[in-house]
């Protein structure tokens, strides 16, 4: 029980509810149900993302490629959209897609042992150059999507648009890979305890590329719902869009060392993050605000993090026993 | 390669003409190793002579260059750590290996947990099935809990019963007593007699004569990567052991030495920390080796690392010489001539992937450098004085650390002590895990430093290095000072009863 | 089993081999070749290239993003990373700029630009080095706060009006083509190659790169020199940020952009092992000079920078693959 009320999940999820219920003393618009989904819906695409981020992390490495991905996939649904591929063959092949980008990332970490920061913060530069190169730097707007492509992601069902339906469903998919699969619990073991997990028959670097390939292929989806939810398509869509990942990721308590994390935490992380981004509009602060705050949100969860984390040393004395 | 013949017994596992190069260096040269159900086999060599290598072909992490490999009379391969495993052949690793993250059951089942109908894990089968396995061993544990949050031997038990789960033949164990407590080993020994009666072929890795000679059946010998012999435990004794592993007769004599204190130099009164340590009182005097006994996890690191600066007492008065001093940082202690020559050798001690001259003189460099610019003929000056003298086997002065084997890496780092001319030199296991042949080296030139004057504190838990080394043994016991002996008043039997909380029958002491 | 078990070889030498085959397998005789190649294959490819003024140009693509890089390959070498530069850059621009509106001159504003450089370099330093906290995390943290500030200074607006004298530091020159910014390059790679190969806090840095704990065993402040090394790296952003905003003439809050992404390219391209312990200031210098070269060479050749990018991305992942895939293959052989 105190594991519990002490457990990083409980305190975010008590910290986004006083956020909010402070937001509504003031403005109780906000936490109208309408509005309450507009939030979540706001936040789909970072909780996905951070959810792929977070299987990326959990074996010791980091994608930072995952917002070009995304947008290099969302520049070829634009493009397959206009070039009248229907939007049935559009979504697998965008998720095919991402899984290669990712699978790119995933070889290079795996075959040639290139550390994993390296390896994506070059390829975060290619694959947006490759937009550049396959657009000719040109925009794709509303005009020339077709509607079908544009309304599916805003499309309600069950009060509540595809976009966030798609949310919850990688949510539900996560907490079962990671939790009831071997392939989710060797994520934590790759990370954990790299050297172990090769004498327990886990094969380190495939099992890291099989993390880059779901990031890749989540990045992927996220890219079409992306491009047809904003209707626009251009080369520096989602820039930056990587590093409020990793905030979600480590505001969510998920450990940057790699082998600690949750899905709660992810989802959290990321609709703290959701939250304050919808919250500023509201109560009048410039959107000029959310880096700072987003930014001081990271720090703070890092320094939350570690004083938590923190060895307190052996505790050899029987009388120090109680007290530690 | 032919079989020769059909042996009376098949081993479960037979390993023939095993070949392993690395670059630039021979780490095996077509040696055998026969394992058999129910009996324990015990592999001896000094470091370097090829077991780790051994136990990662074994296991699937390495391939051999050469040679074959047999289960059941069967030639087969090890490709990988998995096909080992499906094999039958588990190893319970020096170094807990296992995730602090997971769960007891997750850690036991990892890679092989029970499914359901969809191909998930099966959470509560797993559960049910950890509970039974633990109980098998006889560990009362919560398979639900997490690792991180269980000491060392409950994790080492974990291990076990991890090879248990997945039906292991082949029970490898890698110096599984080294870091345990003389209860912990005691219920090891009796976990060992366990498996061997449920017919488990098990290879047993170990520095400790002692402990071979109570469990195994049969030993196997390597040495330089090559198989010396092999046989009967009841046809061998120990002496011939010894004189295989270092292919030279030893006897286990340590150095003669003047017993003539000098002056205090460092006086430690009412040393106390909030978790670790209690009360510590002592003097140090010039010439002396003082040693401190007590089993593993007693406070003793704890303890000289406080007095080293790592770590803040948060009581008690510390004199060098005749100041009172206030050790904040390893930097201060090293000021006040107080020097420390950490257990974790390849962590704390040699920075590995630095040549050996940069160091020796890290510490010194202060003294080789000219208002904060490195003079490097001065460094390998000093280098070169100090490797020398404690006999350093390298190839240059210019080769990484990490290259070194242990024993020469322990030279290193208290060649880079000695370069500082300090007062008083802390050894802590000066001697784990590094061949008899260094050992014998590091033990003479301890003697050769307390003769020069310098004050000399060593923790060890080898009884016969104490007794053989010591003026003077501390024992230590749940973080304080138990008992104190002088020369004359030590016994193995007086020691390990102060270490273990037992009343002393022999009523001597101190 | 290895060398070290040969009987008795009491004299141990210095070095094994001689100081020239050692030279000649290092990185950086690999990238001079790589950067001489380029440097011909550009001759070749446009006549404007060898002519003084433009290769006096050409040095502006990398002066600004060096002087960050040196710092950064002590951080680096030291096993931390500092990815905050470039906001630290938009942070001592934009406090600078709101100096002007207070009417600063010119030695104010450089007084400013290194004091702010140094503030940044030291709340980072504060986190990493006193607090332990992981500098990845933390400086992806300090990234969008300082740059989240100079938005909520800025929003969409931008600083100009920048006293004339100090264009100086951007587009001022000292001696006939040799602008200010490549005389304080070659100033600033001096002062780091001397401090990071010829000093005590240079091998420090080596030490705690290699192995931090080892290093506190030994004495070394450990703390002490990772928070100097982010002092360091945020006073070289504050003076580089000092010659763009000088070479720009205005300020927006999204200034320098992706620099941090440019200085850590050319630390790995320049053979700084990413992990710790190991990398040269030569090194870092060449990468630097190399990644000039491509650039200029693409402008000549009307490449747009995002395709450049796509060439540095390639650059990164190659230099680190390549030598790799090359060991791999003699291997099989």
């Amino acid at each position: 029980m105190t594991r519990l009320l002490t457990s990083r999940e409980a305190q975010l999820g008590v910290a986004i509810l006083v956020m909010i219920a402070l937001i509504a003393v003031r403005f109780p618009a906000f936490v109208a149900p309408a509005n309450l989904a507009n939030v979540f819906n706001d936040t789909s695409a970072l909780i996905i993302l951070a959810l792929a981020q977070m299987a990326v992390i959990l074996t010791k490495c980091i994608d930072l490629s995952i917002a070009a991905t995304l947008a290099l996939c969302g520049m070829v649904a634009a493009m397959m959209n206009v070039a009248g591929v229907p939007l049935a063959a559009i979504i697998p092949l965008v998720i095919l897609l991402g899984a290669g980008l990712g699978a790119v990332n995933g070889l290079l970490v795996w075959k040639l042992d290139i550390p994993p920061i390296v390896v994506t913060l070059g390829t975060m530069t290619i694959y947006r150059g490759v937009i550049f190169l396959i657009s000719g730097g040109k925009w794709i707007n509303d005009q020339q999507m077709s509607a079908a492509f544009k309304s599916f992601p805003r499309a309600d069902f069950l009060f509540l648009p595809v976009l966030s339906w798609t949310a919850i469903l990688v949510v539900v998919v996560f907490a079962v890979l990671i939790g009831r699969t071997p392939l989710g619990r060797s994520f934590f073991a790759v990370g954990g305890n790299p050297h172990a997990a090769v004498y327990t028959g886990i094969n380190v670097g495939r099992t890291q590329f099989l993390a880059f390939v779901i990031s890749g292929a989540l990045a992927g989806l996220t890219g079409y719902l992306w491009v047809a939810r904003y209707a626009v398509a251009y080369v520096d869509i989602a820039g930056g869009f990587e590093l409020d990942v990793v905030a979600a990721c480590v505001i969510g308590g998920i450990s940057i060392a790699g082998g600690a994390g949750s899905v709660g935490g992810a989802v959290l992380g990321a609709l703290f993050l959701g939250v304050i981004k919808n919250a500023l509009p509201v109560i009048g602060i410039s959107p000029f605000w959310q880096m700072a705050i987003s930014g001081t949100a990271i720090i703070l969860a890092i320094a939350v993090n570690a004083s938590q984390g923190r060895t307190k040393g052996r505790v050899i004395l029987k009388s120090a026993e109680h007290v530690a | 390669m032919q079989a020769p013949s059909i042996p009376p017994e098949t081993p479960v596992l037979r390993l023939s003409g095993i070949a392993k190069s690395f670059p630039g260096v021979r780490a095996l040269s077509g040696v055998s190793l026969e394992l058999h159900a129910g009996e324990v086999t015990a592999l001896v060599g000094e470091n370097g002579a090829g077991k780790s290598t051994m136990v990662k072909i074994l296991t699937g992490i390495y391939q051999p260059d050469s040679g074959t490999i047999a289960v059941d009379g069967v030639e087969t391969r090890f490709p990988t750590a998995s096909a080992a495993a499906e094999a039958g052949v588990t190893a319970i690793h020096q170094e807990t290996v296992l995730f602090d993250e997971l769960t007891v059951a997750e850690n036991i089942f990892l890679g092989h947990a029970p499914r359901t109908r969809f191909g998930l894990i099966d959470r509560a089968a797993m559960l049910r099935e950890a509970r039974a396995l633990l109980a098998r061993i006889g560990a009362e544990l919560d398979p639900a809990i997490r690792l991180r949050d269980l000491g060392i031997a409950n994790k080492h038990l974990v291990a076990i019963a991890r090879a248990l789960s997945i039906d292991a033949r082949v029970v490898i164990m890698d110096e599984p007593t080294a870091a345990l407590s003389y209860k912990e080993i005691e219920e090891l020994y009796d976990l060992v007699a366990r498996l061997k009666a449920e017919g488990k072929a098990i290879l047993f890795i170990s520095h400790k004569f002692d402990e071979i000679f109570r469990i195994a059946d049969r030993w196997t010998v390597f040495r330089d990567g090559e198989l010396v012999g092999a046989g009967h435990m009841r046809d061998v004794t120990e002496g011939q052991l010894v004189q295989m592993m270092v292919g030279r007769p030893v006897d286990q004599i340590f150095p003669k030495r003047q017993h003539s204190l000098g002056a205090p130099v460092l006086t430690v009164a009412g040393y106390s920390h909030a978790t670790e340590f209690e009360d510590i009182n002592f003097t140090l005097h010039r010439g002396e080796i003082l040693g401190f006994y007590g089993l593993v996890g007693a406070g003793r690191s704890e303890f000289m690392q406080a007095l080293f600066g790592i770590t803040r007492p948060s009581k008690g008065a510390c004199r060098v010489g005749d100041r009172v001093v206030v050790i904040r940082s390893t930097a201060e202690a090293i000021a006040q001539g107080i020097v420390y020559v950490p257990e974790d050798r390849g962590r704390q001690g040699a920075v590995k992937g630095l040549p050996i001259y940069q160091n020796v003189t890290l510490p010194s460099l202060r003294r080789t450098s000219r208002h904060g610019f490195l003079r490097l003929a001065q460094e390998f000056a000093l280098a070169r004085e100090y490797t020398e003298r404690l006999d350093l086997r390298a190839a240059s002065l210019d080769q990484d650390v990490g290259l070194l084997s242990g024993g020469n890496q322990q030279k290193v780092v208290i060649a880079k002590w000695l370069a500082m001319k300090p007062r008083v030199i802390i050894l802590d296991e000066p001697t784990k895990g590094i061949d008899i042949g260094s050992k014998a080296a590091v033990h003479e030139f301890m003697a050769e430093l307390a003769a020069q004057g310098l004050a000399v504190i060593m923790v060890s838990s080898e009884i016969p290095e104490v007794l053989g080394m010591s003026d003077r043994v501390i024992v230590m016991r749940e973080g304080r000072m138990v008992a104190e002996f002088a020369k004359d008043r030590m016994t193995p039997e007086r020691l390990v009863r102060a270490a273990a909380g037992l009343a002393d029958t022999t009523g001597a002491a101190a | 089993m290895s060398l070290s078990d040969t009987p008795h070889a009491r004299h141990i030498p210095d070095r094994l081999a001689s100081p020239l085959s050692r030279a000649l397998k290092r990185w950086e005789v690999l990238l001079f070749l790589v950067a001489a190649a380029i440097f011909v294959i550009n001759s070749f490819a446009s006549p404007y290239f060898l002519d003084p003024w433009s290769l006096s140009d050409a040095t502006y693509n990398f002066t600004e993003k060096a002087m960050i890089g040196f710092a950064m390959a002590l951080l680096i070498i030291a096993g931390e990373i500092d990815l905050s530069v470039a906001s630290i850059m938009a942070l001592t621009s934009t406090a600078m700029g709101f100096a002007v509106t207070l009417g600063a001159g010119t030695p104010e504003l450089v007084a400013i630009g290194i004091v702010v450089g140094l503030a940044c370099g030291a709340f980072n330093g504060m986190l990493v080095a006193g607090m332990g906290l992981p500098s990845i995390v933390v400086t992806i943290g300090t990234m969008s706060l300082f740059r989240g500030i100079s938005y909520i200074v800025l929003g969409d607006k931008a600083y100009n009006g920048y006293p004339a004298s100090f264009a100086y530091f951007g587009q001022g020159y000292v001696w006939w083509v040799f602008s200010f910014e490549l005389a304080l390059f070659a100033v600033a790679a001096l002062v780091f190659g001397v401090l990071l190969h010829r000093t005590n806090f240079g091998r420090a840095i080596y030490v705690i790169g290699n192995n931090p704990v080892a290093a506190l065993f030994s004495g070394i402040r450990v703390a002490r020199v990772k928070f100097i090394l982010f002092l360091l790296t945020g006073v070289m952003s504050g003076i580089a940020s000092i010659c763009l905003t000088s070479r720009l003439g205005s300020t927006r809050p999204s200034i320098a952009l992706g620099t941090e992404l440019e200085a850590v390219t050319m630390v790995v391209l320049g053979g700084v092992n990413i992990l710790g312990g190991s990398g040269t200031i030569p090194g870092v210098v060449l990468a630097a000079l190399v990644m000039g070269l491509v650039t200029f060479g693409f402008g000549l050749l009307n490449v747009p920078g995002i395709v450049m990018s796509i060439f540095i991305g390639l650059l990164l992942i190659g230099v680190i693959a390549l030598p790799r895939l090359w060991a791999r293959a003699r291997r099989r052989r």
